[in-house]
């Protein structure tokens, strides 16, 4: 038999886990034919649905999963209402959302975690705040949020700040702190003015630990985005998993959960591709 | 080698530093009463054991550190924070990793004169890569260069902003002896052609001989000082291959050596006499020889080494 290479190997065996999970999916939504209980009344049984024909469940089968998929992708961006959106019009309610919480995190984030970075005073400082704010659960702010600002999607949109905002400190400063000594020497020896230094020397020498920040900031921001929008409503992704679910559309919300992760690995793989970007080798 | 007598280009004056004890006792002084001069043209090698404080000497000197007591002046100024004119070469290289060859040499060449354009800065900086031979690498990463290629950057580095002193921390230290060598004789017509100032810590005895026109030797540490000076009279130009030909190559090898073995330690007993001499004795070979081995370099009366003699190379702990 001719070897494998790895990536052969773990293609086929990826193809296997799908054929696996399509066909427990098969049969656990095969319809339950004559599935009416002895002992309930026909005429009931009749009134709820049941009776003499099959009980089908809310649950879909993998075929008609792929039918609404299908459907949902080629058409996204209709506009039927407030209740009736395309896929495609939720998700940008949603990434723009995040957008802008992580950029205003990434504005506040990193020329702060420069400070804190740059100085043991700053750090030693706001040390007790960052450990003390870092632990609480974004949608904590919540109500504070909508007390203060008043407007739902701009709490949505503090609520996705305030969760960016901890990693990409967090991380920014300790990259700051530990740029090397050495290329700091260098800097100082060439009499290199702050500014230069900050953008030509600890910058890129701080880039891949900041960059892990934000791709941790990222990461949590869209999994907050989710419950955020079901709190808030109206719009975006999470508002369209709670309004499906009222509609007790199963397929409709598996099919929301099957996008948010298509997004989310998007979203992580574009900053997979900016970190090998700022990347060196010592 | 004659320099000239002109008022010292560089002067240390009573230099010492302290550290605070771990133990939270008395500050331990590493060195102290650190006197020496450097003229203009000079190449001086500092050599000594571990923890004389040979590179604290040198990160004050370039402004990086600063002493307990002591002044420094060059140029009749006193040094008192890092400067342009003095060119420093990590024993690390402290190359930036994420910039190619070309750029490390521009961003040092653009700190030294911010006002020139583009052009001329990469034109400065090329021919600085040129001198140390990596033309054709100069679009590398330095992660993609051999250690003694890394080290060559370095010295094109420091080089190329034409500081007025040049300070080598243990240079070549990381290099294998076969690189190591190429280096110094590339370092050795650079500085002949530029008439370098430099000061410079090294380990290895034969690089000093091969280098310097001084050699300061530090006893050791703590209340380390220059113990002694010894002039380098070997001739100019040097030839690796033919260095140890000279009648004065094995005295003075031999007092460097009898001093890292034996005598740095003995001056070590200076720190329980604090004001003992601070002016260091000087070792000149030409008191030594008499004149006729002068005159005849190929007479064997100089000690001949046996045949695989160790080669002295200190290595830092």
């Amino acid at each position: 038999m001719k070897k494998l290479t790895l990536s052969q190997k773990a293609g086929l065996l990826s193809v296997g886990l799908l054929a696996v999970i399509l066909l427990v999916w098969q049969l656990a939504t095969l319809p339950e034919a004559k599935g009416v209980a002895a002992d309930v009344d026909p005429e009931y049984a009749a009134l709820m649905g049941g009776g003499t024909s099959t009980a089908a469940s809310s649950f879909p089968t993998p075929a008609a999963m792929a039918q609404t998929v299908w459907d949902k992708l080629s058409d996204p961006f209709y506009d039927n209402g407030p209740n009736d959106k395309g896929i495609g019009i939720q998700l940008a309610y949603s990434l723009a959302r995040v957008l802008g919480g992580f950029v205003l995190a990434a504005v506040v984030a990193i020329p702060l975690g420069f400070a804190i970075g740059n100085s043991r005073v700053f750090y030693q400082a706001l040390n007790p705040y960052v450990q003390l704010l870092k632990p609480i659960s974004p949608l904590a702010w919540m109500p504070l949020a909508l007390y203060t600002i008043k407007d739902a999607s701009a709490s949505a949109i503090f609520v996705i700040f305030i969760c960016s905002l901890w990693p990409m400190l967090i991380n920014t400063a300790h990259g700051v702190a530990n740029v090397r000594k050495d290329w700091l020497d260098v800097s100082r020896t060439l009499e290199v003015n702050p500014l230069r230094k900050a953008f030509r020397v600890i910058l890129p020498a701080a880039a891949p630990t900041i960059l892990t920040g934000m791709r941790i900031s990222m990461g949590i921001a869209w999994l907050v985005i989710v419950a955020a929008e079901m709190l808030v409503g109206g719009t975006g992704i999470g508002y369209f998993v709670w309004n499906e679910w009222n509609n007790l559309s199963i397929t409709n919300v598996l099919f929301a959960i099957f996008m948010i992760g298509v997004v989310g690995m998007a979203l992580d793989s574009l900053f997979g591709v900016l970190s090998k970007r700022v990347a060196y080798q010592e | 080698m004659t320099t000239p007598v002109t008022h010292p280009f560089l002067q240390v004056e009573n230099l010492a530093r302290a550290y605070p004890s771990p133990s939270g006792g008395d500050a331990v002084t590493v060195f102290d009463h650190v006197n020496f001069r450097i003229h203009k043209g000079e190449f001086v090698c500092v050599t000594g054991h571990s923890g004389c404080g040979k590179s604290t000497i040198l990160n004050i000197l370039a402004g990086l550190d600063s002493a307990t007591t002591g002044n420094v002046f060059m140029d009749g100024r006193e040094v008192s924070g890092p400067s342009l004119d003095r060119g420093v070469i990590f024993q690390s290289h402290a190359l930036m990793p994420w910039l190619t060859v070309l750029q490390n040499v521009e961003f040092a060449v653009k700190s030294r004169w911010p006002n020139w354009n583009k052009h001329k800065v990469r034109e400065h900086a090329m021919r600085y890569i040129e001198l140390v031979g990596l033309k054709g690498a100069e679009h590398k990463k330095p992660s993609q260069l051999s250690g003694g290629m890394k080290q060559r950057v370095g010295i094109a580095r420091a080089f190329s902003i034409e500081p007025k002193m040049l300070l080598m921390d243990e240079p070549f230290g990381a290099l294998d002896a076969l690189t190591r060598g190429v280096i110094q004789d590339e370092l050795l017509k650079i500085c002949a052609e530029t008439q370098q100032t430099v000061f410079m810590i090294t380990h290895d005895v034969d690089e000093a001989i091969l280098l310097s026109d001084k050699i300061m030797l530090m006893s050791n540490g703590p209340h380390a000082r220059i113990a002694e000076i010894v002039n380098n009279t070997l001739p100019r130009p040097r030839e690796r291959s033919a260095i140890h030909k000279q009648p004065h190559y094995y005295p003075i090898r031999n007092h460097l050596v009898d001093f890292l073995v034996s005598r740095s330690k003995q001056f070590g007993a200076l720190r329980d006499a604090p004001d003992a001499p601070s002016s260091p004795t000087v070792f000149d070979p030409d008191d030594l020889l008499e004149p006729f081995e002068l005159t005849q370099p190929e007479s064997v009366v100089v000690p001949v080494p046996p045949i695989g003699k160790p080669h002295i190379h200190l290595v830092n702990a």
